[in-house]
């Protein structure tokens, strides 16, 4: 009888937990779907011709669109990532191949860890006061520094994770033909990891082309065209972030189609390196 | 490591008896022309010993089977002759082992050079993530630039000679991890033999595959008798039995008996080698 008691109080509380965990996960898919929809809705009245091909019109005035922002952001990301990959890609190499077991390894690991999960304001302070206070003006390129120093770690890490999945007997393998190890390493091995290295990076974009805070104290924004790196440079983030605070009603609408435009960016680049993932795993 | 608390592989033995190891201080076993002599070869790792003072030459163009329980140190053994170990830090190797008479331990000896005359194929297939006619133009690419239809020429060659030309000729440009793993196991062959090695050492070739690719995998040995020296180790005794010419049974990194395969499985010297092929230990 007490067992029998027990046991259904056992299926109730497994009833219970289900329950309430299920409605967990629904709170969480609704607040999601709330949010993507919103954006989507209320984005995409802003979207039209001119949202892509013109400059920013005054408040008040009817037409505009914010084509150097979204120039602007494309720069910033191209530029950080043309800076992280190569840092990364070789920091995550060394790490992976030679820094298993050295203190040097074990040092760049740990601050790695530290630097992917540091407030991204707090890199936008750092490139402020190295960059932007010295040279004496806000710049794209201080921004994209920024942005680099964010990209970095993560590209990092992802390369050795990956680097670290080939096989032993794989490398061994190409040694065994004799080959060198640079050989090695450029011919089998960074080829058996490229999709998992490629999905890093490709996250780390991702990451990177939704921040605003590091932009706001290196890049800031602009109205115009940027002519070099050297000046203050439009983005789409940091646009949102004044628009959005403005109390023009079409500016505010602009501000939506920029968080449009930037969600559906991240949305893509994120599923396609899933994608790219899923499909690396099945061979 | 639930392998370093197991207890040693001595208590499963039938019948513990450790005898001097017959190769200790004795003239090698008489194999005709030796491709490889060892020497008293020791080899330790981050210091401790796993192999003790083996003595024994490979015949050149004959097939050689080391067979024994694992952790035995024939793998650790046969991963000298084309100094794997230099990969890992901590792998040292003690003693001499003689490619065609000149000592390959130590300094002085190039192991990529030494790698182009001493093949070797894994137990986990390992074709690379390219395709099947780069995997098998790889060894031949490493070696210097080569003229396009000579290089077709030898990867057709290399296919045919690991039988993989009628399946793979009409999938060349196909990658070849997607072939499957007796395939897989037999591109690695061609891949090996493309770059006519003299010598090819196999650790456990057939230990992932079906019984049919075995059985395929074991044709090829047999024709390559002659052509290469080879070196296999494997757990599977009938394929000892089947394949080689000379057998070498280690055990606890001491090479216990070494003979030709016949004498091994039929009248073995040694109280533990017959333990181990009558499946009473190992």
């Amino acid at each position: 009888m007490a067992q029998m008691q027990s046991k259904s109080r056992r299926v109730n509380t497994n009833r219970m937990i289900i329950a309430v965990s299920t409605l967990a996960a629904l709170f969480g898919l609704v607040m999601l779907v709330w949010i993507l929809s919103d954006v989507a809705i209320k984005g995409m009245g802003a979207i039209n011709w001119a949202f892509f091909t013109e400059l920013p019109a005054p408040p008040g005035e009817e037409g505009g669109g914010l084509a150097n922002a979204i120039v602007g952001t494309l720069i910033l990301t191209v530029v950080a990532a043309v800076i992280a990959i190569p840092f990364g890609v070789m920091a995550g190499t060394y790490l992976a191949e030679f820094g298993s077991t050295t203190k040097l390894g074990a040092a760049t690991r740990y601050v790695a860890d530290i630097l992917v999960s540091a407030p991204s304001i707090v890199i936008g302070m750092f490139v402020y006061l190295v960059v932007v206070a010295p040279s004496g003006n806000f710049s794209g390129m201080a921004g994209a520094i920024a942005l680099a120093i964010i990209m970095i770690p993560v590209v990092t890490r992802t390369t050795e994770e990956m680097l670290r999945l080939v096989s032993k007997e794989m490398r061994e393998a190409a040694l065994a033909l004799g080959a060198p190890y640079y050989k090695m390493m450029f011919g089998v091995i960074y080829r058996a990891a490229a999709t998992g290295m490629m999905t890093g990076i490709m996250l780390a974009v991702a990451r990177v082309s939704g921040e605003t805070a590091p932009l706001l104290f290196t890049a800031l924004n602009s109205p115009y065209w940027m002519e070099s790196l050297n000046e203050p440079m439009a983005n789409l983030t940091v646009t949102l972030f004044n628009y959005a605070m403005s109390p023009y009603e079409d500016w505010q609408t602009m501000a939506w189609g920029a968080a449009f435009v930037i969600t559906a960016a991240i949305l893509i680049l994120t599923v396609t390196s899933r994608l790219l993932l899923m499909k690396r795993k099945r061979t | 490591m639930s392998t370093d608390t197991s207890p040693p592989i001595r208590t499963r033995l039938h019948k513990p008896t450790l005898a001097p190891s017959p190769a200790l201080g004795t003239e090698p076993l008489d194999v005709g022309k030796a491709k490889i002599s060892v020497r008293g070869l020791s080899f330790f790792y981050d210091g401790k010993q796993a192999l003790f003072d083996n003595t024994l030459d490979i015949g050149e163009g004959k097939v050689t089977a080391f067979i024994g329980p694992s952790g035995c140190g024939k793998s650790t053994h046969i991963r000298t002759y084309n100094r794997m170990y230099d990969l890992y830090k901590g792998q040292e190797a003690k003693g001499e082992i003689l490619l065609d008479g000149k000592n390959i331990v130590g300094p002085g000896t190039s192991s990529l050079d030494l790698r182009h005359r001493v093949g070797m194929i894994f137990q986990k297939p390992t074709p690379f993530p390219m395709t099947v006619f780069d995997n098998v133009a790889y060894g031949l690419r490493l070696r210097g630039k080569m003229a396009k239809s000579e290089l077709e020429g030898r990867v057709e060659e290399a296919l045919k000679g690991a039988a993989l030309w009628e399946q793979a000729k009409d999938a060349l440009h196909h990658m070849g991890t997607d072939l499957s793993g007796g395939q897989q196991q037999r591109l690695c062959i061609a891949r090996a033999i493309a770059v006519e090695p003299e010598v090819i050492l196999m650790d456990e070739p057939c230990s992932a595959l079906d019984p049919i690719a075995t059985g395929k995998i074991e044709e090829l040995i047999d024709g390559f008798r002659d052509r290469f020296t080879i070196v296999i180790v494997t757990h599977n005794m009938q394929q000892a039995a089947r394949v080689s010419d000379y057998t070498a049974f280690f055990y606890m990194g001491k090479l216990v008996e070494f003979g030709d395969t016949e004498t091994i499985f039929t009248m073995p010297k040694q109280e533990q080698t017959e333990a181990y092929i009558t499946g009473r230990f190992g």
